[in-house]
């Protein structure tokens, strides 16, 4: 068969409007933020261009390398939860039935038919001090408050207090590993679901046992999806700005909210682009690793 | 049913559910003598009264296009790059500042806006300091930032230090997160000018919020009056407007201005400069100013009026309200911002480090 490519006519048609696409919306966007980023706040928040690298060294100034270095720090837990719950989830979606598999699968992606704003806005209704989980506590509370007065000690767990769940770190990682769960459960769902389960009939076979089995074989032929879910997770809660300005306290500014305050109040969109390229040669570096580490696996296997 | 989506829209968040207007809009610049009968508007969410659009289209047959905004940063934004083909809009004082410095306004002909008589003549509405003689811009409505609380919880707080300064209600205080206004109140309840131009007092101001914070329960993005609607704290920092919209909701729940004076803001009406529809404009912002669509306005969205003629026939229960009308002394001690400039690094920075603190 005629390789498409030789057909001049048919790969222009093919390749120039992606190739338009991405120059117009996102390598020409991308590089005048980078021309920002060396550019100067004017006395009245206009962007003047210029080549200065002050912008790059004010981001390195303690406070925002404290909270750069704490955004890492929050969206590495997120990730360390949401591959802790995705894992067996993914599992347990893959190795179900088919009758049922699509139906679980379609209860992880469900979410994402609803704004996010809104899923967040109900967290709030859930964490809240007057919210569901507190509500339920109390019910709970005063249901064995009842029976101790049965029992003839009626004071003996003292008055309700509402948990404080919501407006601190907790709370946005709570909304961050709900918000980014179906990102890892979805590519490890793809991984598990192609791998071969005569390995692990094997494993179990030959005598190893069910957690032998899964962390010496299940977990390694699911590598190259583990590592794709945990950067895809990684990278989505580094760059989060909804989440901590909406369930975070006082202390959960993140590096999303500092570049937000950049391009709105503080009108200083050459800092703000600055830091904007700080994230992503962040995000590149871990993409990097990836690639290299994709490189030793080819190498190990042949 | 704004409480979900609506509280991210700051401040004029009155009515619930105003839908949201896509327009189309109109590139074309023609003479004015031969100008089209279009005008397009740009302005805050719930922010105008229920039939003044109808009343203007009917009174001169120009077809209004409406179009909203959540902020300041928003408008500028939109029209730092050029006039995308608005010809009215509603900036505050401070953003009024930046965008004369900029030429991104449209000096108003005073000769085709007979009205301007209805306006209050006290100076801050009639020669305000952002915008002398009112050469680029009419007022339109004004307000106070506050101390929202709950009755039973907290007596009527007569300080900022209750909100600032004190851990009697810690855990029950939440501050606006806007950097200039909670750095301005902290500043005002220091003594100082909340748009202080002095490293020395803007750090005194910062020290004074880092030493506060384990007190404080969030910076609400726009939804304090929702944070104190579910109980989640007894004390907000808040426009006025938001709190009165959910005292309505909750006798519970009041509004007071401490002594040391605070923010008084004003959004006004201007032309930005580019309008496509320059003459329409100049009418349309004669027609805010009649005072029986002033009258409508300010009794339908419950802000404070500029529009002296149609404040005195206001109704008795929102002319006595002080948290529409705050009492003068209020007002004297009370100041507007201002675009700080080359200083505005310097709040960013301090209050970078009061949230990183």
């Amino acid at each position: 068969m005629e390789d498409w490519r030789k057909n001049k006519l048919v790969f222009w048609i093919l390749y120039l409007p992606p190739t338009a696409w991405l120059v117009l919306f996102f390598t020409i966007p991308l590089a005048i933020v980078w021309v920002y980023s060396f550019g100067e706040r004017g006395p009245l928040g206009q962007t003047e261009i210029a080549i200065s690298f002050a912008n790059y060294i004010r981001s390195m100034e303690w406070t925002n390398l404290y909270i750069i270095l704490k955004s890492i720090w929050i969206a590495t837990v997120t990730t360390a939860i949401c591959l802790l719950i995705g894992f067996p989830l993914a599992m347990g979606i893959a190795f179900a039935s088919a009758r049922y598999r699509n139906v679980l699968l379609l209860l992880v992606i469900l979410p994402f038919w609803t704004n996010l704003l809104v899923r967040t806005y109900a967290w709030i209704a859930i964490l809240r001090t007057n919210g569901h989980v507190n509500w339920f506590l109390e019910w709970v509370h005063g249901l064995l408050a009842g029976v101790f007065g049965l029992l003839g000690m009626p004071d003996v767990l003292g008055t309700f207090e509402p948990l404080q769940l919501l407006y601190n770190q907790k709370a946005v990682i709570i909304g961050l590993v709900y918000v980014n769960l179906p990102f890892v459960v979805l590519p490890l769902y793809a991984t598990l679901e192609k791998l071969d389960k005569s390995f692990l009939e094997a494993s179990l076979d030959l005598g190893a046992g069910q957690w032998r089995t899964l962390f010496s074989v299940t977990a390694p032929l699911a590598w190259p999806g583990i590592v794709t879910a945990a950067m895809l997770c990684f990278i989505l809660s580094l760059g989060t700005y909804l989440t901590p300005d909406l369930l975070g306290g006082p202390d959960s500014v993140m590096i999303g909210n500092l570049i937000a305050q950049q391009f709105g109040p503080s009108r200083d969109w050459p800092f703000g682009s600055a830091l904007s390229f700080l994230l992503m040669y962040v995000t590149f570096i871990l993409l990097w690793i990836r690639a290299f580490a994709a490189r030793g696996e080819k190498g190990k296997l042949h | 049913m704004n409480r979900f989506i609506g509280s991210r829209f700051p401040r004029r968040n009155f009515l619930a559910g105003a839908g949201i207007a896509a327009i189309g809009v109109s590139f074309s610049r023609k003479a004015w003598s031969e100008e089209e009968k279009k005008l397009n508007v740009y302005n805050w969410d719930t922010y105008i009264g229920e039939t003044t659009l109808q009343t203007f289209t009917d009174k001169t047959g120009i077809e209004v296009q409406y179009d909203l905004y959540a902020n300041n940063e928003e408008l500028f934004a939109k029209l730092k790059a050029g006039n995308p083909g608005y010809d009215v809009i509603f900036p505050s004082d401070y953003m009024i500042e930046t965008m004369i410095a900029l030429n991104m306004l449209e000096p108003v002909d005073h000769a085709k806006i007979p009205n301007l008589v209805n306006i209050n003549p006290a100076k801050p509405f009639s020669d305000p300091t952002y915008n002398p003689g009112l050469k680029y811009g009419v007022p339109y409505m004004w307000g106070t930032v506050g101390i929202g609380y709950r009755k039973s919880k907290v007596p009527e707080p007569t300080s900022w230090g209750v909100l600032l300064d004190s851990s009697e209600y810690a855990g029950r205080i939440a501050l606006l997160a806007d950097a200039r206004m909670v750095m301005g109140l902290a500043l005002k309840y220091l003594g100082y000018s909340m748009n202080s131009k002095s490293e020395a007092e803007i750090n005194q101001a910062r020290d004074l919020l880092i030493k506060q914070k384990p007190n404080i329960k969030a910076f609400a993005p726009d939804n304090g009056q929702d944070l104190l609607l579910s109980g989640e704290v007894d004390l907000v920092m808040e426009w006025n407007g938001d709190i009165i919209s959910v005292e309505e909701e909750d006798d519970d729940i009041a509004y007071a201005v401490p002594k040391e004076g605070t923010n008084v803001w004003t959004d006004n009406v201007c032309i930005p400069v580019g309008a496509p529809h320059p003459e329409n404009a100049h009418a349309f912002l004669n027609h805010l100013l009649d005072k029986d669509v002033a009258l409508e306005i300010a009794t339908t969205i419950h802000y404070a009026t500029s529009n002296k003629a149609a404040q005195a026939e206001l109704p008795a229960e929102l002319l006595n309200d002080p948290a529409i009308y705050p009492p003068e002394e209020v007002i004297a001690n009370s100041e507007s911002l201002t675009d700080v400039g080359d200083f505005t690094p310097v709040y960013d920075k301090a209050w970078t480090e009061v949230q990183a603190a």
